[in-house]
């Protein structure tokens, strides 16, 4: 008995822990921010790295999830004969939803593990020491590039992702379904306000800070060795991918 | 040379971000920035069943405004805050009625033009309108023989 | 130069500095040697401001660097260069990146001088022709090269080093350490090396310490230490000789 209580006190502890210095990072960042010098070739690094080299991916996605949203819609709208609303469907679920959940998601698992390895691997092979004892601000150097780059790609991926999703969806509903191709953009438009951009531009600006943040703070909190790298590397996917849902559940409440 | 090659390749992508969503912004949201302002005119409805913010004023089918606000007033209608594009001039005698596309589709506003020479201006009362047909009233007074 | 007074360190429970007491003359190179884990790293990590003491101070200069923050620490910690266990090169860049990076970082010297610089840090370690090349492709002894090339690049007056002969091949090892006492003539800086390559550790240090349980427990140079009668010591030495089953605890 006594030991579940030591149990849970110590796991309850270690979350306050965790969870105070998640903030501190944050804060620490927030600072970093304020103060020159500004790395500016490194933050393109990061948007490149980030932005270029996820683009392929958001493509990919977004193509795919567009399709099957068009395909999914039209089954459920022929049931009532209201498939003259599919563009709106589609727009509408690319555009608040899955635009932004889903390009987290994927540039979660493209770019945030790759920077939580690399920073991870930058302490444990002490190159962020390095820095420090040339008197160079490690957080600056290379944390806050990434907050960054991921700040400023979140966005514009996500808008990518839904364009060509709504392209995506325009082809099977238009050259597969049958549904003109007037109705289909025109039904568009006439839905989507701008208040739905709004929404989807919100959560992903929040998804690039959290990713960012999530993932920068594991890799610069690895433990020793391969296997601390690795680790942090899995906790900081699950732990964003988890976050991503969450926040996507709360912001979407708050802003219904 | 690498560091052109870097701005260059971010270059294009913040380029195609912007343009994805401008996209979105412009056709989609309906941010006009050619827009030749619109004015206000206002409707009251006996019952507006179905009209929410933002949807749709039509004349001849075609949109030519949308619904910008909906209040109720001291005799209990609902009055219409309905935006219409400055290009076009509604006639005083036109007539505001609540439509229904489809049997199961979309409420909108449509406006039947008059005949007047006068012309409604900015912050004016559409006086003619009709309400919302209500089908279940429609069908009883179908039953029970009053039409 | 350097004075280390009463430091104490734990992690947790485990106390690894207890009190170490030292003084690093200037101008010569001065060797700390001891067990794995028996809080060398710990110490040097001390000096340059990267850990924080629980009790005790490190005068620089005169100047104790543990109450020091900010930009005061980093105008100490640009007069000293460090040689970390495995380099810590940054394996994003080239060496010639690597070298030239604290001046590129930290001085608003012209393009040119920079290149002489570098091309001059490089020769001194004996890496001509290297400079476009990535970390990952050299090896453990050049890489050592390279990172003592860039400790060496802004012209500090203290130069620490820690194990740099781990992990190399006794032919290597007595090549890096030939290195470090020409480029300690030539630059003249003050050493500070952290090693357990012993004998070898004594032929080019003026001054030796054992760090043993988180004190120093005896200090000289290293004739005195070789013929010390210090039981710790001896056992010391002559169990790594002996090739001895001296590891405990973590490095």
């Amino acid at each position: 008995m006594k030991s579940i209580f030591r149990y849970l006190g110590i796991n309850v502890l270690n979350l306050f822990v965790f969870l105070g210095k998640m903030f501190l990072f944050l804060t620490e960042i927030f600072y970093c921010l304020l103060i020159p010098p500004f790395r500016f070739k490194n933050l393109l690094r990061q948007i490149r790295f980030f932005g270029n080299k996820s683009m392929i991916v958001v493509v990919f996605t977004g193509a795919f999830s567009g399709m099957v949203l068009a395909l999914q819609g039209f089954y459920a709208l022929n049931k009532f004969g209201a498939e003259a609303l599919l563009g709106p469907v589609v727009a509408l679920s690319l555009i608040r939803e899955l635009g932004p959940v889903l390009c987290a998601l994927m540039v979660t698992g493209r770019a945030g593990s790759a920077i939580t390895a690399e920073i991870g691997i930058m302490k444990i092979t002490e190159q962020l020491d390095a820095l420090t004892v040339m008197a160079v601000n490690p957080m600056k150097y290379v944390v806050v590039p990434n907050i960054l780059a991921g700040v400023i790609t979140f966005p514009l991926l996500t808008a990518i992702f839904d364009v060509i999703g709504i392209y995506g969806g325009y082809l099977v509903s238009v050259h597969a379904l049958g549904l003109s191709e007037g109705t289909y953009f025109a039904q568009m438009e006439l839905y989507v306000d701008m208040e739905d951009i709004r929404i989807g531009l919100y959560k992903a600006l929040s998804f690039g800070l959290l990713v960012s943040w999530i993932c920068t703070f594991m890799g610069y909190n690895a433990g020793y060795g391969a296997r601390g790298v690795s680790k942090a590397t899995t906790n900081a996917v699950v732990l964003s991918s988890v976050v991503i849902l969450l926040w996507d559940y709360m912001l979407g409440a708050f802003l219904l | 040379m690498k560091r052109e090659n870097l701005e260059i390749a971010v270059g294009i992508f913040v380029f195609i971000g912007i343009i994805a969503l401008g996209y979105l912004s412009f056709k989609l949201g309906k941010v006009n920035l050619f827009s030749t302002g619109a004015y206000t005119l206002y409707a009251e409805f006996d019952k507006v069943g179905g009209i929410k913010k933002g949807s749709i004023v039509e004349i001849a089918g075609v949109p030519v405004g949308s619904v910008e606000k909906i209040e109720i007033n001291e005799k209990y209608h609902a009055v219409v805050s309905i935006k219409i594009d400055s290009s076009i001039k509604i006639p005083e005698d036109s007539i505001a009625s609540v439509r229904t596309k489809g049997l199961i589709g979309e409420k909108y506003i449509q406006i039947t033009p008059g005949g007047s020479e006068q012309f409604l201006s900015k912050g004016d009362k559409i006086r003619e309108t009709e309400s919302s047909i209500d089908i279940e009233e429609v069908l009883s007074k179908y039953v029970f023989g009053k039409i | 130069m350097i004075e280390i007074k009463n430091l104490y360190k734990s992690f947790g429970k485990q106390e690894v500095l207890r009190g170490v007491n030292l003084v690093i003359q200037e101008g010569q190179v001065t060797a700390i040697i001891g067990r794995s884990g028996g809080g060398k790293s710990v110490l040097l990590k001390h000096i340059v401001g990267l850990l924080k003491p629980d009790r005790g101070s490190i005068f620089i200069k005169g100047e104790d660097i543990t109450k020091l923050k900010g930009n005061k620490l980093d105008q100490i910690r640009s007069q000293i260069g460090v040689v970390f266990q495995g380099g810590a090169l940054f394996d994003s860049m080239t060496v010639y990146e690597n070298v030239a990076f604290p001046l590129r970082e930290k001085t608003k010297l012209d393009k040119n001088v920079i290149h002489e610089a570098v091309l001059k840090s490089l020769h001194d370690v004996g890496l001509d022709g290297m400079e476009y090349k990535y970390p990952a492709e050299l090896s453990g002894g050049m890489r050592k090269r390279v990172a003592l090339a860039r400790a060496l690049i802004g012209k500090p007056k203290i130069i620490l080093f820690d194990e740099p002969t781990t992990g190399l091949d006794p032919i290597l090892v007595r090549s890096i350490h030939k290195l470090i006492k020409n480029t300690q003539k030539q630059y003249g800086f003050t050493g500070l090396i952290i090693s357990h390559e012993i004998p070898e550790i004594f032929e080019i240090s003026d001054t030796v310490a054992l760090l043993h349980e988180g004190t120093i427990i005896e200090v000289g140079t290293p004739q005195e230490i070789q013929e010390s009668d210090n039981i710790i010591v001896k056992k010391f030495i002559k169990g790594i000789e002996q090739g001895g089953n001296n590891e405990t605890g973590k490095s």
